[in-house]
């Protein structure tokens, strides 16, 4: 029987939106049965337009940047779209995947996604923004799957 | 060495290499040989476990230019 990894996303920042699918796709490669739990502010990672993904050099003092940038204007109105830009430059100079092909690949390796149904009503999103090859359940959910898994991450 | 298939997993970062190799050996028939070329050195550790974990076995690796080559049979 295949092994399994259970992982649960709760973060929906661009640099923690990598683990849980570079995880995911590698287990699955590697022939484990994936299951991700996308919760919280993981939730968003399952939109269709993954465009709103960002990061902010705020409150993340171990991010590195050309040249320091004091905390005063980190604040500052554009600071977040500017590192979103060098992020996302940097990882493709070194040949990183971007999320949408990192989660395209966890599809096509048949890595079961959950959308968190509480998560969706507590900040009323609309369901029609996500992808449709999630599943939409709850902790109960999650369990039945985690409780006999090999691997159980929370991201 | 002879193959069957090669892959190009140059200049791509973790997990595309191993995430690749899966791919190309899903369409690969048992017995056959994909050639891997890759640029990312992590790929050197990645390949041996992927091999062992999936037992698909790796008949030989080679570096040359900065660049790795893996021989992988596909089980």
């Amino acid at each position: 029987m295949a092994k399994k990894m259970a992982l649960i996303s709760t973060k929906g920042t661009l640099d923690m939106a990598y683990p849980p699918f570079i995880l995911a796709s590698t287990a699955a490669a590697l022939g484990y049965e994936v299951q991700v739990f996308f919760t919280f502010y993981g939730l968003p990672l399952l939109r269709k337009d993954l465009s709103g993904v960002k990061i902010s050099p705020l409150g993340n003092p171990a991010m590195p940047m050309p040249m320091p940038i004091p905390v005063a204007m980190q604040m500052l109105p554009g600071m977040e779209s500017m590192a979103t830009m060098m992020m996302k430059q940097k990882l493709k100079k070194h040949g990183v995947a971007t999320l949408e092909e990192l989660r395209d690949l966890c599809l096509e390796l048949d890595v079961k996604f959950i959308a968190c149904q509480m998560t969706v009503d507590l900040f009323e999103f609309d369901k029609s923004e996500f992808i449709e090859q999630c599943e939409y359940g709850g902790a109960a959910t999650f369990m039945g799957f985690a409780g006999d898994s090999d691997i159980c991450l929370f991201i | 060495m002879n193959f069957d298939k090669e892959l190009n997993a140059r200049n791509l970062s973790c997990p595309l290499p191993i995430v690749k190799t899966k791919k190309a050996l899903n369409d690969m028939t048992s017995g056959q040989v994909l050639k891997v070329f890759s640029t990312d050195s992590g790929s050197v550790k990645d390949m041996a476990a992927f091999a062992e974990q999936t037992g698909n076995p790796l008949l030989a690796q080679e570096e040359a230019n900065g660049e790795f080559i893996f021989y992988m049979k596909k089980k």
